[in-house]
């Protein structure tokens, strides 16, 4: 038996193991992943991100223990923390923060190091969740490193992104620059019993009215249409029978991990965006750029190793000394090159 | 690209709640190129075979310092086996005696390591554990 079929047959032990091997993306998680496609496609993947201290890993803790007691649904946590720039070592801690879920074999916890990957995310981390889709995960959690601006990687792999904030972390200017906000789904509000919250949910509800007229305006065979909707938080726009795609509007929702207040409701609003994406399109949409990505890097990658098959070191070191002495330009050098494969 | 990184879960079990030498070998282990987890504290056994089947790692490390030693670290290499991780090695940290030494090495421990350890002992060892 393959390792992919025992994972397939629910062996944990294999199913370790081959998260280990794709995650070392070797030839043997290659081939397993290929054996795997055909079963993925079925897992709701939520993504989890925001600064370090925000209170991500409780966060996934407390909305684990909900969909193990509320809805009984298989859950996979992919924990990503940063590896050593100078070692490439790594202390992975998020377990520490999901110990109520130890003992439950419909829970599997995995902590990644991020490996010099800068996204948020290792490189290996969509491949992991591939492997726990196929499995029969019906949520895969992927929990991000400690999120600045930019680490907005997740939402690409995501179908559902939270961005989970804590009162005190920045002003209104904070929340109307481009990047890590804008990727939300939902924002997630962590930590609401510290002072502050009022002016967190202020800022983050001015972003959003920013971002999100109540009006938009479509080309439509050249002519402008106007489409009037009203959304209101945490619902699609009145699905009105026009050209139209629904907006989502991310909602704002308060929590407080530690005690596992307003986690009913955070599921809740988890649960309408899975039902916003499949409605109005967007779960196929997603899934096709997610794919898409996924295709264009893998042929990128097997054109740079053709490359470096194709053509001799000498001709390589030749031309870039050439562009090096001002001789060739860099373009031309490119062209040289290409025409070597 | 191939990248084998030697993985260990660094592990409290017991209810002593002095995990300074715990984190000290997770950053010794971490400065050496390893990826380490850290569980926290206050973990069953239980609780530790689980993470180590989870995180696929080579080796676990215990810190024990309530004296619990022989209770705890045979129970744990009992799961490791009941799970099929017969690979992962074991060591420990902590406050143990002598007299337990030769019996926790013949269980299949790895390696003792008691106050004023040397960190660069414990890396060579893990290295050692690992590839062998």
């Amino acid at each position: 038996m393959t390792s992919a079929q025992a994972i397939l047959n629910g062996d944990r032990l294999a199913l370790a193991r081959l998260l280990t091997q794709v995650e070392n993306d070797s030839s043997v998680g290659r081939e397993a992943l290929i054996e795997l496609f055909p079963h993925t496609g079925k897992a709701h993947l939520i993504g989890v991100t925001g600064a370090p201290g925000t209170g991500k890993s409780s966060l996934v803790n407390q909305l684990a223990l909900h969909y193990r007691k509320v809805e009984n649904k298989k859950i996979a946590i992919v924990a990503i923390d940063p590896s050593s720039p100078f070692t490439g070592g790594a202390v992975l801690g998020d377990r520490v923060r999901m110990r109520d879920l130890a003992g439950d074999a419909n829970v599997f916890i995995r902590s990644m190091a991020s490996r010099g990957s800068l996204g948020g995310l290792a490189q290996t981390t969509a491949n992991l969740v591939q492997v726990f889709d196929a499995a029969g995960f019906d949520l895969v959690i992927i929990e991000t490193v400690g999120a600045g601006q930019s680490e907005v990687d997740v939402a690409r792999l995501a179908h559902t992104t939270l961005v989970v904030e804590a009162p005190g972390l920045g002003d209104d200017i904070q929340a109307i620059k481009a990047g890590i906000l804008e990727i939300a789904d939902i924002l997630v509000v962590n930590k609401a019993d510290r002072p502050g919250v009022e002016n967190t949910e202020k800022a983050l509800k001015s972003m959003l009215d920013l971002a999100h007229p109540t009006e938009r305006i479509f080309q439509h065979h050249g002519t402008a249409m106007r489409i009037n909707s009203a959304p209101t938080q945490g619902k699609p726009a009145s699905a009105q029978k026009t050209s139209a795609t629904p907006i989502w509007i991310p909602p704002i929702q308060r929590t407080i991990s530690t005690e596992g207040s307003g986690i009913d409701k955070l599921a809740d609003c988890i649960a309408k965006h899975a039902a916003h994406l499949r409605s109005s399109g967007d779960w196929v949409l997603r899934e096709r750029t997610r794919l898409e990505v996924e295709l264009a890097a893998l042929i990128r990658e097997s054109l740079m190793k053709r490359f470096s098959e194709n053509v001799s070191p000498n001709l390589y070191e030749a031309t870039l000394q050439k562009v090096i002495q001002r001789n060739t330009s860099p373009w031309e050098a490119a062209q040289i090159l290409l025409k070597e494969m | 690209m191939t990248d084998k990184k030697i993985r260990v879960l660094v592990a409290k079990p017991g209810l002593d709640g002095h995990d300074r030498g715990a984190k000290v070998i997770a950053r010794a282990l971490r400065d050496a190129g390893m990826e380490v987890i850290y569980t926290g504290l206050r973990q069953t056994p239980e609780m530790i075979a689980e993470a180590a089947l989870q995180e696929d790692v080579d080796i676990v490390g215990l810190s024990v310092l309530s004296g619990a030693h022989m209770a705890l670290a045979p129970r744990i290499l009992e799961l490791l086996k009941q799970n099929g991780q017969t690979h992962v090695k074991v060591f420990i940290g902590g406050i143990i005696p002598d007299e337990d030494l030769h019996r926790l090495k013949e269980m299949g421990v790895t390696g003792v390591y008691g106050p004023g350890a040397s960190t660069e002992d414990i890396i060579r060892d893990v290295k050692v554990a690992v590839e062998s």
